[in-house]
C-alpha cells in the first residue's frame, strides 16, 4: 500500500498542477507531495512490509537503500524550486512542475519495480517526462541538448528493451516460463542459454549504461546538464542515474545467478576504469562549470561501476557511493545554478571573480567542490575509499592505481576550473549588464543543506541506511 | 504459415535496405510505413499462439505503425520544406552496401542463437536483429532530424519483430507499454522537430554543433 502512495502521490501532484491556476501558487505543490513523499519512505524505511513473492511493486532491501536519498533530493529542490521559479517569472511553469512531479513518480516506480519490463516501462517514461525539463529554458542551445538527449536516451532505452527480450527468451526456453519478475529470473537463470544471457547483459549494460551515463554512451549529459536548470541537474544526477545503477544491478544479479559472475564483474570494471579516465581527461579541458559538473557525474558513474564490479564488498560502497555523491553533487548543481544566474554565463573566458559578487554561493561552490574531489571529512572521501579498499581485497592493484590516477587528474581539473571562475575581478560583462543578483534565502540553504548532509555521511552514516545497504548486499550476492 | 511469416520477414529486411538507399525523404517514411503494415499482420501468422490477444495487437500496429506514425512523419516534413537529404554523412550506394552486409551478420548471428523448436525454422530472431542494426545505421548515417526520427523508428519495428517471440508469454502490460511509448515519443519527437525549425530555420542536425569541447 505505502509503496503504491509513493507513486501515486506524485502523479496526483502532476495532475494538479497541470488544472492548477495560480501561477505564484503552483510551484508550492513540489514541496507538499516532497514532503508526502519523504513522510512515507520513512515510515517505509522504519518498518519494512515483507516483500511479497509475486508482487511487481514492491520495496525490497535495494529499494530502501537508495529511495531515501531520491526522496530527499527531491524535497529540498521542492523548496529550491519555489525561490527559482519566482525568479524566473517570464517562463511558463504549468508544464516544468507538472512534468518534475511526474519525473518523482516515474523514479518511484522504477526503483521499486521487480519486473523487467514494468522497470523498462518506467525508465523510458522517466527520459520522456525530462524533455519538457530540459527545454524549459526555451533557448537554441536548450533545444539542441534536448535533441541529442531524445536521440541518444531512445536509443539506449531501446537498445535494454531488446536486452529484456533477450532475457525474457532465456527464461521461456529455460524452465522459467518467461515470467518476468526478477525473483523468478534469478531463480531460474542456471537453465538459461548462455548466447541469450551475453546477449542480454551487453544490451542492458549499454541501455541502462546508456541511461547512467557511462563512457562511451555519455555524450548526452554535458549538454543536458550544462542547459537544464540546476534543480533539473540535481534530479537527473541524483534520481535518474540511481534508478539506472539500481537496474544495472538486479540485471547483474540475475546475469549472476546464470553463472556469468566473471563476465558481469569484468565489464563493470572496464567500463568503469575507462569512463573514470575519459571523464577526467575531459575535465582538463572543459571551460563551462555546467559542462564540467556533468563529466565529473560520468566520472563518479565510473566509480560505481568499478564498484558493483568489486564484489559484496564493492556493492555496499558503491551504495553508499550514491548517497554521498547524490547529496554532494545536488549541492553543486544549486550553487552553479546560482552562479550561472549572477554571471549570465557559464565559461571561463566570461566569468571571474564571483567570490566578490556572490561571496556567499562561491564559498559553498568551492567547498562543494573539495567535498566532490574526496576531501575529509566530506562524505565522497569515505565512500570512495570503501571502493578502493574494495579493489584492493579482490586482489587488482593495478585497477586501483588507474582508479587513484584518474581521481587526482579530475582534482587538478576541477580546482583550475572552479578557482578560475571564483578568484580573480569581475569581468566587465558580468559587472555591467542585468539587475544586481540577490542571494536570496531560499537558493542559498537547499545547498548549504546538501552540503551538511555530505558531511553527515562522512562523518557517520546513520544507522537505519547502513542496515539497509548490508541487506542489500546479502540480497544481490547469497552466500553461496 | 511458416512460410508466409518468413516471407514478410524478407520484405521487412528489403524494406531497410531500400529506405537506406532512398534520398527522398517522403519515400524514406513510405517504405517505413509499408514496414509498419507488414509488422502488423504477423501476429496474426504466428503458430501456436492464437489468443485474442493478437487481434488488439495487430491492428494497434497497422494503425500506429502503418497509418499515425507516418502521417506525423509527414505532416513535419511538409511544414519545414524540406525534401531531400542534401549531404548525407555517408552516401546513399555504400550505406546499402553497409546496411546489407550488417542483414548478413545479423541473419548468421540469429541462427547462430538456440531457439526453441517451434521457432526453428522462422527467421524472426535473424530478422529482428538485422531490422534494428539497420535503424542504427540510418540513424548514424543521416543529418536529418526527420530520417533520424525514421531510423528510430526502424530500430523499434527491429525490436517489435522480437516481441512476436515472445507474445505467447509476456503479459499484455508490456505489450501496451511499447505501442504507448512508441506513440508518445515519436508525438514528443514531432514537437522538438517543430522546434528546431523554429530556432535554426533548418532541419539539419549538423549545425547542431553549439555543444561540444
Amino acid at each position: 500500500m505505502m509503496e503504491l502512495i509513493l507513486v501515486l502521490l506524485p502523479f496526483a501532484g502532476a495532475g494538479l498542477a497541470l488544472i492548477w491556476r495560480g501561477r505564484r501558487t503552483r510551484p508550492y505543490l513540489l514541496p507538499v507531495v516532497g514532503v508526502g513523499h519523504a513522510v512515507v519512505t520513512t515510515l517505509l524505511l522504519l518498518s519494512p512490509a515483507e516483500v511479497d513473492a509475486g508482487a511487481w511493486i514492491s520495496s525490497d532491501a535495494l529499494t530502501r537503500a537508495v529511495l531515501p536519498l531520491v526522496s530527499l533530493l527531491f524535497l529540498v529542490c521542492g523548496f529550491y524550486a519555489v525561490a527559482y521559479l519566482r525568479v524566473r517569472e517570464d517562463r511558463d511553469h504549468r508544464i516544468f512542475v507538472a512534468a518534475l512531479l511526474a519525473m518523482q513518480g516515474l523514479l518511484s516506480l522504477a526503483l521499486q519495480a521487480q519486473h523487467l519490463g514494468l522497470l523498462w516501462i518506467a525508465a523510458e517514461a522517466t527520459t520522456l517526462a525530462t524533455i519538457p525539463l530540459l527545454h524549459f529554458n526555451g533557448t537554441a542551445r536548450a533545444f539542441e541538448a534536448t535533441w541529442k538527449y531524445l536521440l541518444i536516451g531512445g536509443t539506449g532505452i531501446a537498445l535494454s528493451l531488446l536486452g529484456a527480450f533477450c532475457l525474457g527468451y532465456a527464461s521461456l526456453q529455460g524452465t522459467g516460463g518467461g515470467d518476468l519478475t526478477f525473483r523468478a529470473l534469478t531463480g531460474s537463470a542456471s537453465t538459461f542459454a548462455t548466447p541469450w544471457l551475453v546477449a542480454a547483459w551487453v544490451l542492458l549494460l549499454a541501455g541502462f549504461g546508456t541511461k547512467m551515463g557511462l563512457v562511451p554512451m555519455h555524450t548526452w549529459k554535458p549538454d543536458a546538464y550544462g542547459e537544464a536548470p540546476g534543480v533539473v541537474g540535481v534530479l537527473l544526477a541524483g534520481g535518474v542515474t540511481t534508478m539506472a545503477f539500481v537496474a544495472l544491478l538486479r540485471v547483474k544479479q540475475v546475469v549472476d545467478a546464470g553463472g556469468g559472475t566473471e563476465m558481469t564483474q569484468r565489464t563493470l570494471l572496464l567500463i568503469g576504469l575507462f569512463s573514470m579516465v575519459v571523464a577526467a581527461l575531459f575535465l582538463l579541458g572543459t571551460r563551462d562549470f555546467k559542462r564540467m559538473l556533468a563529466y565529473s557525474s560520468v566520472e563518479h558513474m565510473g566509480i560505481l561501476a568499478v564498484g558493483a564490479a568489486a564484489g559484496g564488498a564493492g556493492i555496499a560502497a558503491a551504495l553508499f557511493h550514491v548517497w554521498t555523491n547524490g547529496l554532494t553533487k545536488a549541492s553543486l548543481f544549486l550553487a552553479a545554478g546560482n552562479l550561472r544566474r549572477a554571471a549570465g554565463a557559464s565559461t571561463v573566458g566570461e566569468v571571474a571573480g564571483m567570490a566578490w559578487r556572490v561571496p556567499v554561493t562561491s564559498r559553498l561552490f568551492v567547498v562543494g567542490l573539495l567535498a566532490i574531489t574526496a576531501i575529509p571529512p566530506f562524505g565522497p572521501f569515505a565512500s570512495v575509499m570503501s571502493v578502493v579498499r574494495a579493489i584492493f581485497a579482490t586482489g587488482q592493484p593495478v585497477s586501483a592505481a588507474v582508479f587513484l590516477f584518474a581521481m587526482l587528474l579530475s582534482f587538478i581539473g576541477l580546482t583550475r576550473l572552479v578557482f578560475a571562475i571564483v578568484d580573480g575581478r569581475p569581468r566587465t560583462r558580468a559587472r555591467g549588464t542585468g539587475p544586481q543578483f540577490a542571494e536570496a534565502r531560499g537558493i542559498l540553504v537547499p545547498p548549504l543543506l546538501f552540503l551538511l548532509g555530505s558531511l553527515w555521511f562522512g562523518v557517520a552514516v546513520p544507522e537505519p541506511i547502513r542496515r539497509q545497504w548490508d541487506l542489500a548486499v546479502r540480497m544481490l550476492m547469497p552466500p553461496s | 504459415m511458416t512460410d508466409a511469416l518468413n516471407l514478410l520477414i524478407g520484405l521487412v529486411m528489403g524494406l531497410n535496405l531500400v529506405a537506406l538507399a532512398s534520398s527522398r525523404i517522403t519515400s524514406v517514411i513510405s517504405w517505413i510505413a509499408l514496414q509498419g503494415l507488414a509488422l502488423g499482420l504477423m501476429p496474426l501468422l504466428i503458430e501456436g499462439h492464437h489468443t485474442w490477444l493478437v487481434w488488439p495487437v495487430a491492428v494497434a500496429t497497422v494503425a500506429l505503425k502503418g497509418f499515425l506514425i507516418p502521417s506525423l512523419l509527414r505532416r513535419a516534413m511538409r511544414t519545414v520544406h524540406i525534401d531531400r537529404e542534401v549531404r548525407p554523412l555517408l552516401g546513399y550506394v555504400p550505406s546499402l552496401l553497409l546496411g546489407a552486409a550488417t542483414t548478413i551478420g545479423a541473419v548468421a548471428l540469429g541462427a547462430m542463437m538456440p531457439l526453441l523448436p517451434e521457432h526453428a525454422h522462422v527467421l524472426l530472431a535473424g530478422g529482428s536483429f538485422a531490422t534494428a542494426s539497420c535503424g542504427l545505421l540510418l540513424m548514424i548515417v543521416r543529418s536529418k532530424a526527420i530520417t533520424q526520427a525514421c531510423g528510430y523508428l526502424m530500430l523499434e519495428n527491429g525490436i517489435y519483430l522480437f516481441g512476436l517471440l515472445l507474445i505467447g508469454s509476456t503479459p499484455l502490460l508490456v505489450e501496451a507499454g511499447i505501442l504507448l511509448d512508441l506513440t508518445v515519443a515519436v508525438f514528443v519527437i514531432g514537437i522538438i522537430v517543430d522546434r528546431i525549425q523554429q530556432e535554426f530555420d533548418s532541419l539539419d542536425t549538423s549545425v547542431l554543433t553549439t555543444l561540444r569541447e
